[in-house]
């Protein structure tokens, strides 16, 4: 095991896939000259050269296009949406080409891109640059998605999803980028749609991905302190997500709470929890709790920003309800 | 450097230029075009086909003209009015009648139909139901071919209504920044979906919107001259051969069916339609001038005609006798 940032996992994911597959390579703005606005790209050009690290013109549509059309043509990109929240602007090119073409055209071609997406809440950036759009992706058949909460996930995760033959979105918190963890030395892959339970427990299921992984292990310890065992699924893939593991988890535990950064109404958890009332409800001892941001966009202001935000408190006083 | 000019295709080529070997080929693509397209009308307007379906007769030319200079090595992006462009790239045309048909034996098993035909071993990476959805598509292959060190190209087709799409202006800075091999074919037809394109487009000459990208325009001014649009592709097609970076091809023709098939047309005269048809439909002026050189004779040209008919024959007769796609083929493709 070595000790890195999850920033740092995403750059060796990079540079093992670019090294062992030449027809990978990298498309973005501000990634090759600056290393990503992040730091996510930094020294890639030094190994790879301009050619395999691009610095494009800001036009996500051209980005996200050719990266398709690339594809298509047999080579193997991974496209960089600078903030998740920009993804907007290519989304014709999302659901309708790269999640379509494999289908539409009867099986004749694949259309291996990977989308990297910063998302998430960091520094007060406000409506256009906080967002977490994960459950769009989700309801687009033909795309998959993964999101990391960890170094370890991040860097098997981002390797797996270039192998991938599929199109993959790949949300990356940005607020995870400095959040060092624990990776194991060589190889390490991630299944796509497999979940992976952060801790054990016995008296509340707690599904949860991404940066809220981390609010629901504070969670988890205040219920500790009180004699309450959360066990906490990170879910890791939205879609294909691990149905088995969130219906086993309530099975054993008699209780459901779902938690995203993501807006409440329409987010990814009411699938979750909507699965889990149709294919569980024996399980369940009391009623499920959701817990997410309200429904409004992402404010400026500290007060607003704090008002907004889901937190380990929102998380822990939603589930007191149902203990 | 010079900046590249935006000019107007000289049309001074001769019939007598060419084999006629290459002239047949000419002509009976364009037949091929025109009789596959007539039957498809037949046939959707009589209930055997379902969907949208959109034609492309009286545009043949374009296609013809255009792939003429292009092997199957080089890719294209098509439109939603893309029939046409897939059977001058040299599509077998009874999987593209099953395909229509929404038969197992179509070139994606049924799944896409008239508007979403592909065909990746003739290059042929797809129709398209979004409007102006091709360029950067074509754009990327055009990236993988010079990031691969090919000498193949690629190509994007659109109409006047396309080239106000974004997607275009995205394209085509993309492809000139990086000098990638691409030709933009803009089939003006003089209809965007159903408006007059002068109402809704800014320039005249369309091609006019490669000078701000860099890149040389070509106004071909008879887009329905297949010969004309042969070598002013072929021209373009050498320079961005030669590693230039992407060029602009404008071919003025007319579309001469409504948007799609069931298009009520109030947005045009039948007198404007009919006028068209009988001094610019892309067959007679070529049937004309191989007749009048005295290349080929009326029989010649009858016995070509004849043998279209058959591969036409044949094509409907395997759409027909095709199976459908069993039910339990729904998630097929759907992931690899």
């Amino acid at each position: 095991m070595k000790n890195i940032t999850f920033s740092q996992a995403t750059l060796e994911a990079m540079e093992e896939e670019m090294n062992r597959d030449q027809s990978v390579f990298v498309m973005g703005e501000d990634i090759a000259r600056q290393g990503g606005i992040f730091g996510q790209f930094k020294g890639l050009p030094d190994k790879f050269g301009f050619e395999r690290i691009k610095d494009t013109p800001i036009s996500e549509t051209a980005i996200i296009g050719s990266a398709v059309g690339a594809a298509l043509a047999g080579m193997r990109p991974v496209a960089d949406m600078h903030f998740a929240d920009f993804i907007g602007v290519c989304m014709d090119e999302i659901f309708n080409q790269m999640a379509k073409v494999h289908y539409m055209f009867g099986g004749q071609k694949t259309v291996p891109v990977v989308v990297r997406a910063p998302d998430g809440i960091v520094n007060q950036a406000a409506a256009q640059h906080s967002q977490c759009v994960e459950a769009w992706f989700g309801h687009i058949p033909g795309l998959k998605v993964v999101i990391p909460s960890n170094a370890a996930d991040a860097k098997g995760l981002l390797k797996s999803a270039i192998r991938d033959d599929n199109p993959v979105i790949y949300f990356e918190h940005k607020g995870l980028f400095p959040i060092k963890g624990d990776v194991p030395e060589g190889e390490h892959l991630v299944e796509i749609g497999k979940a992976r339970v952060d801790r054990e427990g016995v008296d509340l299921t707690i599904v949860t991905w991404s940066m809220m992984t981390h609010h629901a292990a504070k969670a988890a310890d205040k219920l500790a302190s009180e004699g309450i065992k959360a066990e906490i699924i990170d879910l890791r893939s939205i879609s294909p997500w691990d149905k088995e593991a969130v219906l086993k988890s309530v099975a054993k535990t008699g209780r459901l709470c779902v938690a995203h950064e993501a807006v409440k109404q329409g987010g990814f958890g009411a699938e979750v929890v909507a699965t889990v009332a149709e294919e569980g409800m024996d399980y369940l001892d009391a009623p499920i709790v959701r817990v997410g941001a309200p429904f409004c966009p992402v404010p400026f202001a500290r007060p607003l920003e704090q008002a907004y935000r889901v937190t380990a408190d929102t998380i822990y006083n939603a589930v007191k309800k149902i203990l | 450097m010079e900046a590249p000019k935006i000019t107007k295709f000289a049309s001074a080529v001769s019939v007598r230029e060419y084999g006629k070997d290459r002239l047949e080929y000419f002509y009976e693509t364009m037949l091929k075009i025109r009789k596959f397209e007539k039957t498809v009308e037949e046939k959707f307007l009589g209930g055997e086909i379902p969907g949208f379906v959109h034609l492309y007769i009286g545009e043949e030319a374009v296609a013809t003209g255009v792939m003429s200079n292009m092997s199957h090595k080089d890719y294209i992006e098509s439109t939603h009015r893309g029939h046409g462009h897939t059977i001058a790239k040299g599509a077998d045309l009874n999987i593209m009648m099953a395909e229509i048909f929404g038969k197992k034996t179509g070139y994606c098993k049924g799944k896409g139909g008239s508007m979403h035909i592909a065909s990746f071993e003739i290059g042929m990476l797809g129709a398209n139901g979004v409007v102006g959805g091709g360029y950067n598509l074509a754009a990327g292959a055009a990236l993988a071919q010079k990031m691969q060190g090919k000498k193949d190209i690629s190509a994007v087709f659109f109409g006047d209504g396309a080239s106000n799409r974004g997607t275009f202006h995205e394209a085509a800075n993309f492809a000139s920044v990086w000098k990638l091999p691409l030709l933009f074919v803009c089939e003006m037809n003089e209809y965007a979906s159903t408006t007059p394109y002068r109402t809704a487009t800014s320039v005249a000459d369309i091609a006019q919107r490669a000078y701000g990208y860099d890149m040389p325009g070509v106004i071909v001014e008879d887009g329905n001259d297949v010969l004309s649009v042969h070598e002013a592709a072929k021209k373009l097609i050498e320079y961005i051969r030669a590693g230039n970076g992407p060029a602009f091809l404008e071919c003025k023709t007319y579309r001469v069916k409504g948007h799609f098939v069931g298009d009520p047309e109030k947005y045009r005269t039948r007198e404007e339609v009919q006028r068209n048809i009988d001094t610019r439909d892309p067959l007679m002026l070529f049937e004309k001038k191989v007749t009048e050189a005295g290349i080929f004779a009326h029989n010649e040209l009858t016995a070509i005609q004849a043998r279209v008919d058959g591969q036409i024959a044949d094509a409907l007769k395997f759409a027909k006798e095709s199976p459908e796609p069993d039910a339990s083929e729904l998630f097929k493709d759907l992931y690899v």
